[in-house]
């Protein structure tokens, strides 16, 4: 009897490969669950804070100082503090960070060296915050004598985000079709020459993607700034780099935690809290789609 | 023939010659400076080591190596003590408990993205984790401390909301995307000749997965799971609003446990300048950034195995 003409063991393999379609369909959708339950977390994460916190938000709570003990009032000088703290850790990391990716992808030779940098970036990407703080605190505050100051704690947050945007520079300048540089490099110019006026021009949107995602980061952090840049009340906006500021996640933190009304400002800290999640998520959110669109305007 | 090739080559060695060495540098230059900014995230772990380590130091002239892993930690008694036992084991639990939850959920929401999800679910499974990535830490506090404590509180009626428990669940919320992008990398960089070969065989889906891909990317997973873990431990702000932070060895979730990160947060803006609680707080970091840096590098390792194994 061939094998096809075995009624008894086709229904048997029919069978079978039911039973395994059935156990796939019931593994797939365990993991569909899972990952489900990551949206939950983050719609139930949102509604609260949206829910929460819009009843506190009104052009007076950003455009206003605290009164009374931070009871009332707005949270303006942490927005401006935490403003001056993420552009001032740009100013510092940018440059360094976009020329060590240079470095990486336009001069280095790959070999032992480049693999200890690369080994080095992703050391420093997974250093604790609070490492940072501790840095900032014994090099910056005392030893170069900054004080607890906005230079300060712009420096730890530019130390803090080298990684991030060395890794996206990097990236960006990998993308420049080979082509590119041949092209100007067979035209006489030297290597400065190509990577100046060819290679970056054609990088720059993907690298300065990189400088947003590093100053939502730089904004969000609480860890570093804690001992070297920020103040729990300030009644003046800081005059020079060496004052201490307001930033909006230590204002957050200290209402919750350290306020002695921390009761009777509930609706202040819940505004706090969404103005800060909704500034990073639009930096995060701009940075994505302008990617995606940069992918598909890209023409080569 | 021979003579018109010698009179490139002396051409060319007098054009050679005649330009002067400070040219020499200038073509150089480029290279030296973005040779020495190059390395600048070297730089930048040289001064983190050496500042921390410099910092702590002091401590151990003042007390011995076996005191400071001691179960008390009482800097402000007299005489003061510094054990970290209780802390090293505050964020041992806080960590283990969120990674139970993490990496079950984390490894599925990964192979979901890399494997299952058609176009349309995998990019918004994706950018979910994304935008759970890029939320800040004191936010995630301040929802643990705000509304998950409250709700604690009276499910398990506890005298303080703010418990081990708490610091777990915020931590494994933080720690999954992490976990889940990773992990996605390493399922997606298994070569697709596996899949094809054993999806030939007749082979389902999920056997597929299940018997070549996950094996064949076990290295990458496990990196995945460890640079986790490292990020979990050295998450500060939100396990220091929500542990509540009284510095006691417990194995129960329901009690309130200080972590490495919660301590130094918490008392270094009290400390005085150079005093010995101060080397102390140091040393808790240079504890809490060799426990991370040997997680990273284990991790790290994994990775590239993975990578070497089968990219060749």
């Amino acid at each position: 009897m061939v094998p096809w003409k075995d009624e008894k063991a086709t229904s048997r393999m029919n069978k079978q490969g039911s039973r395994r379609k059935s156990i796939q369909v019931i593994a797939f959708s365990f993991l569909g669950v899972a990952s489900l339950s990551a949206l939950i977390v983050l719609g139930l994460i949102l509604y609260f804070m949206i829910a929460q916190g819009s009843k506190a938000i009104s052009w007076g709570f950003i455009t206003q100082f605290p009164r009374h003990r931070m009871t009332e009032g707005g949270i303006y000088p942490a927005l401006v503090g935490s403003f001056y703290l993420g552009a001032g850790a740009v100013l510092v990391a940018f440059p360094l960070a976009v020329s060590s990716a240079i470095w990486l992808s336009e001069y280095a030779r790959t070999g032992w060296w480049v693999r200890t940098i690369r080994v080095g970036v992703n050391t420093l990407a997974g250093v604790p915050s609070i490492v940072f703080g501790l840095l900032g605190f014994a090099f910056f505050v005392k030893v170069l004598g900054f004080g607890v100051s906005v230079l300060a704690g712009a420096f730890t947050l530019a130390l803090l985000i080298l990684p991030i945007i060395i890794r996206s520079s990097e990236e960006a300048l990998r993308s420049v079709p080979r082509g590119f540089r041949e092209g100007s490099l067979a035209l006489g110019a030297t290597q400065w020459h190509t990577v100046r006026t060819i290679v970056l021009p054609a990088a720059l949107p993907g690298i300065l993607t990189g400088a947003v995602l590093g100053v939502s980061r730089a904004v969000g952090e609480t860890a570093p700034i804690m001992f070297t840049a920020a103040a729990f009340y300030m009644a003046k906006l800081p005059k020079s780099p060496f004052d201490k500021v307001m930033a909006l996640p230590y204002h957050i933190y200290v209402m919750a935690t350290e306020s002695p009304n921390y009761w009777c400002t509930k609706d202040l800290q819940f505004g706090t809290a969404l103005v800060l999640l909704g500034l990073v998520l639009t930096l995060n959110l701009g940075v994505v789609v302008w990617r995606t669109r940069l992918r598909r305007r890209k023409k080569w | 023939m021979s003579r018109f090739t010698r009179k490139i080559d002396n051409n060319y060695k007098v054009k050679t010659l005649n330009s002067s060495s400070l040219s020499w540098l200038r073509r150089r230059l480029d290279r030296g400076i973005f040779a020495v900014l190059g390395s600048i995230s070297l730089i930048a772990l040289g001064l983190i080591f050496f500042f921390i380590f410099r910092e702590a130091i002091p401590l151990f002239y003042k007390v011995s190596v076996a005191s400071f892993f001691g179960p008390t930690w009482l800097p402000t008694f007299d005489p003061p003590s510094y054990g970290a036992l209780s802390m090293i084991a505050g964020s041992a639990l806080v960590t283990v408990a969120a990674l139970a939850v993490a990496v079950p959920v984390g490894l599925s929401a990964a192979a979901f993205i890399a494997e299952v999800a058609p176009g349309i679910m995998k990019d918004i499974t994706k950018s979910i984790i994304e935008i759970l990535a890029g939320i800040p830490s004191v936010v995630y506090g301040f929802f643990g401390l705000a509304l998950l404590a409250p709700f604690l509180q009276t499910t398990f009626s506890l005298s303080t909301g703010r418990t081990a428990l708490t610091a777990a669940i915020i931590l494994s919320i933080m720690a999954l995307p992490t976990i889940a992008s990773l992990a996605e990398d390493a399922l997606t960089a298994v070569p697709s000749s596996y899949r094809e070969a054993s999806l030939a065989m007749g082979a389902t889906r999920w056997e597929t997965m299940w018997r070549v891909t996950i094996p064949a990317a076990f290295s990458g997973l496990l990196g995945a799971v460890i640079l986790g873990m490292g990020r979990a431990i050295g998450e500060t702000m939100a396990v220091l609003m929500v542990a509540g932070n009284s510095p006691q060895i417990t194995t129960s979730l329901l009690k309130p446990v200080r972590t490495l990160t919660a301590g130094i947060a918490l008392e270094m803006g009290e400390t005085p300048f150079g005093s010995t609680h101060y080397h102390a707080l140091f040393s808790l970091g240079v504890l809490l950034l060799l426990i991370t840096l040997a997680m990273n590098w284990t991790a790290e390792w994994f990775r590239g195995r993975m990578r070497r194994r089968h990219h060749g």
